[in-house]
C-alpha cells in the first residue's frame, strides 16, 4: 500500500546494487539459499530505501539518512577482534558464556563453543548452516515485507546459529558480542533456536559500530514449546544501525527481553514478535537514551495469531540536546485470538527544549473478547519530585540523575536477574555520568 | 435515565436492518450535466450567480486537482469511483430563494417531517421556552432550500445563510476566510470539494454576541448518482459564542454515493464554538451494497487567544466514513476539544478522529472518543497530537476506547503523537474490549433481554460523549446508536 513507483535510485541505491553484484559469487550456502538472496535483494530493489512516505519509517528517514552505502566489511584476524573484545565491557565479569561475532563473521577461537557443548547447546557458524539447512533465512510475512530485513537477507555476511536441545537448562548467560575491529557494513545474523522447555539467558551485546560505516543485524529466536527465554540487548557505538529482532513464540513459552538504543547516531531496533502457540507470554521492555543530534527508533509489532497469550510492553525514552526519540508499537490480534490480552505503555521524558519525542501505539483487533489497552506519556521531570529531592539536601543535576535513573530502572528491574539488572543500571548510570 | 428506556422500546419496535431515513422524495430537480469538466464548474458558479473570483478559485482548485491522487493510507477499502459518473449539481427545481416556508415545495417539506426537522419551528416548539428554539438551515442535495429565524438572528447581528447567499450579500466576508482553514489544496477530496462545492451554511457571529439560539444544518442527498459537495463556515469573532448542529440522512440506494464536505471554523480572541454532528447518511444493506462514501475534511482555526473549538460528534451511518475533525491551536491558552462515538454494524468501514496541533502557548487539547464496532465492519481511529516548538506548556489528554460486538468486526487505534517541546504534556490512555459476560449477566438477571441489556451497556459506555451533546441532539443520538447497533446481538 505504501509502494511507490520510482523512476529514480539515489546514489546509495545504486551503491547497494553494485555491492550485491560483487558479494554473488562469494555467497555461502545451497542454491536454494541463493536463490532466496536473489529474490530478497530485487525486492528490496523494487521497493528502495525506506523513507518518511513509507509508514513504517515515517519517524526514521532511513533514505535521507543514508548519503552513500558503505563496502563490505572485511573479515579481520583473531588478533585484532580480541583487542577489539578487550575493549567491550558491558557485563562486567558477570559468569557467563560468549559467543564472538567480529566484522560480521563468527570467531569460533574467541567463542566458548566447546563449554556450551557441553551445556548441551551447538554453536555453528552461519556461512556452514546455510550449505546445510535451507530455510534459515526465512522470516514470517510482516517480517520479511521489511526492506531492511530484505537487505539484510541479500547480503548477510555472516553469524551464528545457537541451538539450544530441548530440556537444556543453560546455567550461565550466553552472551553474543557483536564487536568491529575494520571499518564497512556489517550484515549480521544470528538464529537462536531453543528446544521444547529449554531455558536460557541471552545477552546481545552491539558494540561493532564504526564511525560512516552502517550496521544491519538481526537476530531470529525460535522459541520452542514450554520453552523460557530471557533476552538483554544493548545497541550502541556511533554509526547508523538497524537491528531486527524476530521472535517465534511456541506454546506455553515463556519470554522476557529488553532492548537498549543508547548512544547511536542513528539506531533503530525493530522487533517482530509473532505468538504461534497458545498460553505464551511476553514481556517486552526497550530504553532510549540519546542526546546531541542522536536519533533512536524502538519499532515493535506484536502479532497475537493464537488465543490465549499474553503481553506486556513497556518502553522508556530520556531524550537530551536536539536528539529525537521515536516508539511505534503495534498489537495485532488476528480473527479468532480470543483471551488474548495485550498492554503496551510508552513514556518519554525530555531533558531540552529541543528534544523531540513520536510516539505512535497501535492496536489492530479482530478479535472480540481480547482485553487490550495502551498508554503513551511524554512531558519533562516533575518539578515537584525534584524539589522534594532538593529540599532534603540533594544538589540539583544529582537529583534530575536520580529521577531519570528512577524513570528508566522501572523497566530495567522487570528483568530480575540481578546481575543483569544491576549491568544495565551500570550503564545508564555510565550515560548519565557523562552529563554532568 | 428516560432516554434509555426509550432507546430500548425504540430498538423493540424497528426490525433489523430498516432504515428509517431510506425513503426518496419525488422533486424535479434540476442538474447539471454528469462528468466533471471546467464547463460544469462554470455552469455552478453561473447558477449561483457568483462574482467572478469565486469562478476563478474554482477553476484553480479543479485544475489543482487533476494533478492529485486519491489517498490511500486509511484503512478503508472501496472500488474506485468514477468522478465523471456523477452529477455535480444537483438542485430542487422552482425553488431559487424561497422567501418563507409557504413557498417551498410542500413534498419537500414532507420530507423534512419525515426527518423530523423542526422547520415549522412555532408549531413544533410551542411551548419550549424561547431559549430552546433552533435556527434551521436545510440542505437538499447540493441546494440550501430554506433557513429559518434569519430575522430574529439578524436582530442580534448574526448572519446565518447559505454560502451561496453569503457570496452574493457578503462577499467580502466570505473572501476574507474561505479556504483560510482549510486551503484550496489540502486533499483529495478538499480541493475536488473547493472547485464543485454547491451550497453549505455561513455563519458569522459579530464581536461580543453569543448567539441566541442554537444553530443547525440538516443535509441529505435525494437524487441518484449525486455527489454532495457541500462547505460550510463558521466565524465567531472576538468573545462570540456560537453552538451549531448537523444532521444528515440520505435515501436507500443501491449505488454508493459520494459526499465530499469540508466545514472550516474561525474563533477569534475569547470566541467559543460547538460544533456537533449526528451523522446517518444511510450505511448500505446488510450484504454491504449501496450506502454513502463520507470523505469530509472538517478543521477549526483557534486563531485568537484564550479561543475555543469543540467537535462533537456521532457517526453512525455511511458505509465508509473517512473524517478528522481537527483543531489548530494557533492562539496562546486556546483549547481544543473532540468527543466523539462512532458505531459501525454491518459491513461499514470507519476511519476517523482528529488531529489537535499545538502551536501556541499554554494551549490544551482533550480527545474522548468511544468506537463501537458489530457485525463485520471495521472501525478505526486515527489521531494526531503534536506540539511545535513553540508550544510551551501544551497538554493533551487522549482517551480511546474500542467495544467489540461479535467475532467477525475489526477495532483499530492508530494514535500518534508527536512532541517537540519538553513542556508539553501528553497523556494517551486506549482500551479495547467486549461486553463482559458478568455486566450481562447482570443485566439479564434482572430481566433485560440480551438485546436491552446490550443496549443499555453500550449508552453507559457512550454516556461520556453524549453528556457533550446539545439536549435535542442527545435523545436522537441515544436513539441512533442503538437502531445502528440492531441486529449485531444473538
Amino acid at each position: 500500500m505504501n509502494m511507490e513507483t520510482r523512476s529514480l535510485k539515489t546514489s546509495a541505491e545504486t551503491e547497494l546494487a553494485s555491492l550485491f553484484d560483487g558479494a554473488r559469487g562469494d555467497f555461502a550456502g545451497s542454491d536454494a539459499v541463493r536463490k532466496r538472496r536473489e529474490e530478497a535483494f530485487s525486492a528490496f530493489d523494487k521497493r528502495g530505501l525506506p523513507h518518511r512516505r513509507v509508514e513504517e519509517y515515517k519517524y526514521s528517514d532511513i533514505r535521507a539518512k543514508l548519503k552513500s552505502a558503505s563496502a563490505l566489511v572485511a573479515a579481520g584476524t583473531d588478533g585484532d577482534a580480541k583487542a577489539a573484545l578487550d575493549a567491550v565491557a558491558t557485563y562486567g565479569d558477570l559468569e557467563r558464556y560468549r559467543i564472538v561475532i567480529d566484522n560480521g563473521r563468527l570467531v569460533t577461537g574467541l567463542s566458548d563453543i566447546g563449554a556450551l557443548k557441553g551445556e548441551g547447546v551447538t554453536v555453528s557458524d552461519l556461512n556452514a548452516a546455510l550449505g546445510e539447512t535451507d530455510g534459515l533465512l526465512d522470516v514470517s510475512t510482516i517480517a520479511a515485507a521489511d526492506p531492511m530485513i530484505m537487505l539484510n537477507t541479500a547480503l548477510v555476511l555472516g553469524g551464528a546459529v545457537v541451538r539450544v536441545g530441548d530440556g537444556v537448562e543453560v546455567s550461565r548467560p550466553i552472551e553474543i558480542v557483536y564487536t568491529a575491529s575494520a571499518t564497512g557494513a556489517r550484515y549480521t545474523r544470528c538464529r537462536i533456536e531453543l528446544g521444547k522447555g529449554a531455558k536460557a539467558t541471552i545477552l546481545e551485546s552491539f558494540e561493532d559500530d564504526v564511525a560512516e560505516a552502517e550496521g544491519n543485524a538481526v537476530s531470529d529466536f525460535v522459541i520452542g514449546d514450554e520453552a523460557k527465554l530471557t533476552l538483554a540487548r544493548v545497541v550502541t557505538g556511533e554509526a547508523t544501525h538497524v537491528s531486527s529482532v524476530l521472535m517465534d513464540i511456541g506454546a506455553s513459552a515463556e519470554v522476557k527481553a529488553i532492548g537498549f538504543n543508547m548512544g547511536t547516531d542513528f539506531a533503530r531496533t525493530q522487533s517482530f514478535v509473532t505468538f504461534s502457540g497458545e498460553h505464551s507470554n511476553a514481556s517486552l521492555y526497550g530504553i532510549t537514551m540519546v542526546r546531541e543530534k542522536q536519533h533512536s527508533d524502538h519499532t515493535l509489532v506484536v502479532d497475537h495469531k493464537v488465543p490465549n497469550c499474553e503481553s506486556r510492553e513497556r518502553f522508556k525514552a530520556v531524550i537530551d540536546d536536539f536528539a529525537e526519540g521515536v516508539f511505534q508499537g503495534k498489537i495485532i490480534v488476528r480473527p479468532h485470538a480470543q483471551k488474548t490480552d495485550g498492554r503496551m505503555m510508552t513514556q518519554a521524558l525530555l531533558l531540552s527544549e529541543d528534544a523531540s519525542m513520536a510516539n505512535k501505539p497501535e492496536l489492530e483487533i479482530f478479535a472480540d473478547d481480547v482485553q487490550c489497552a495502551h498508554g503513551a506519556t511524554s512531558g519533562q521531570i516533575d518539578e515537584d519530585l525534584l524539589f522534594y529531592l532538593r529540599a532534603r539536601g540533594i544538589p540539583e543535576a544529582q537529583a534530575r540523575m536520580l529521577l531519570v535513573l528512577a524513570f528508566l530502572a522501572e523497566a530495567v528491574e522487570e528483568m530480575e536477574d540481578e546481575g543483569i539488572v544491576s549491568a544495565l543500571e551500570g550503564r545508564i548510570r555510565d550515560w548519565l555520568s557523562v552529563e554532568e | 435515565m428516560p432516554a434509555v428506556q426509550e432507546t430500548i422500546d425504540r430498538v423493540r419496535s424497528i426490525d433489523v436492518d430498516q432504515y428509517k431515513y431510506g425513503f426518496v422524495t419525488e422533486i424535479e430537480s434540476d442538474k447539471a450535466p454528469k462528468g466533471l469538466n471546467e464547463d460544469v464548474i462554470r455552469f455552478i458558479s453561473e447558477k449561483k450567480g457568483e462574482p467572478e473570483w469565486m469562478l476563478e478559485w474554482r477553476l484553480e482548485a479543479y485544475r489543482r486537482w487533476l494533478t492529485m491522487t486519491e489517498p490511500t493510507w486509511a484503512r478503508v477499502s472501496y472500488p474506485k469511483i468514477e468522478f465523471n459518473e456523477l452529477y455535480y449539481y444537483s438542485a430542487p427545481k422552482n425553488t431559487p430563494g424561497p422567501k418563507s416556508l409557504d413557498e417551498v415545495d410542500p413534498e419537500l417539506l414532507e420530507t423534512y417531517e419525515k426527518l423530523g426537522i423542526p422547520l415549522r419551528e412555532q408549531e413544533i416548539l410551542a411551548g419550549v421556552a424561547p431559549e430552546n428554539r433552533v435556527a434551521v438551515d436545510a440542505v437538499f442535495d447540493s441546494v440550501s432550500v430554506v433557513t429559518t429565524f434569519k430575522e430574529e438572528l439578524k436582530k442580534a447581528g448574526v448572519i446565518f445563510c447559505s454560502i451561496s447567499e453569503a457570496l452574493r450579500e457578503y462577499p467580502d466576508l466570505v473572501r476574507k476566510y474561505l479556504g483560510s482553514v482549510v486551503p484550496v489544496s489540502d486533499n483529495f477530496y478538499a480541493t475536488l470539494n473547493s472547485a464543485v462545492f454547491s451550497d453549505g451554511s455561513f455563519v458569522y457571529v459579530p464581536e461580543g454576541v453569543r448567539c441566541p439560539m442554537e444553530l443547525s444544518t440538516y443535509f441529505r442527498i435525494n437524487e441518484q448518482n449525486t455527489g454532495q459537495f457541500e462547505r460550510t463556515l463558521i466565524i465567531a469573532d472576538k468573545g462570540a459564542y456560537v453552538s451549531y448542529l448537523e444532521g444528515c440522512t440520505a435515501p436507500q440506494r443501491d449505488e454508493n454515493q459520494l459526499h465530499a464536505a469540508v466545514v472550516e471554523l474561525i474563533a477569534h480572541d475569547d470566541a467559543e464554538i460547538k460544533y456537533s454532528t449526528v451523522q446517518n447518511w444511510y450505511p448500505g444493506d446488510k450484504n454491504g451494497k449501496g450506502g454513502i462514501y463520507n470523505f469530509v475534511t472538517k478543521r477549526g482555526d483557534c486563531r485568537g487567544k484564550n479561543s475555543k473549538i469543540s467537535w462533537t460528534q456521532v457517526e453512525t451511518g455511511s458505509a465508509i466514513t473517512w473524517k478528522y475533525p481537527s483543531c489548530i491551536l494557533r492562539g496562546d491558552n486556546s483549547r481544543g476539544e473532540f468527543y466523539s462515538i462512532a458505531v459501525s454494524n454491518g459491513h461499514q468501514q470507519i476511519d476517523s478522529g482528529t488531529k489537535m496541533i499545538h502551536l501556541g502557548k499554554n494551549t490544551s487539547s482533550r480527545i474522548i472518543s468511544k468506537g463501537i464496532s458489530a457485525g463485520k465492519s471495521e472501525n478505526t481511529y486515527r489521531g494526531l497530537v503534536s506540539a511545535h516548538r513553540k508550544a510551551t506548556n501544551a497538554r493533551n489528554f487522549t482517551q480511546c476506547d474500542s467495544l467489540l460486538i461479535g467475532q467477525d468486526c475489526g477495532a483499530h487505534t492508530v494514535p500518534y503523537m508527536e512532541s517537540k517541546n519538553s513542556t508539553a504534556v501528553f497523556e494517551h490512555e486506549a482500551t479495547t474490549s467486549k461486553i463482559s459476560d458478568d455486566q450481562m449477566f447482570y443485566c439479564q438477571q434482572r430481566g433485560l433481554s440480551e438485546e436491552e441489556a446490550v443496549a443499555l451497556i453500550v449508552n453507559g459506555f457512550v454516556k461520556d460523549v453524549i453528556q457533550q451533546l446539545p439536549m435535542e441532539f442527545a435523545v436522537e443520538a441515544q436513539k441512533l446508536i442503538s437502531i445502528s447497533l440492531e441486529g449485531s446481538v444473538g
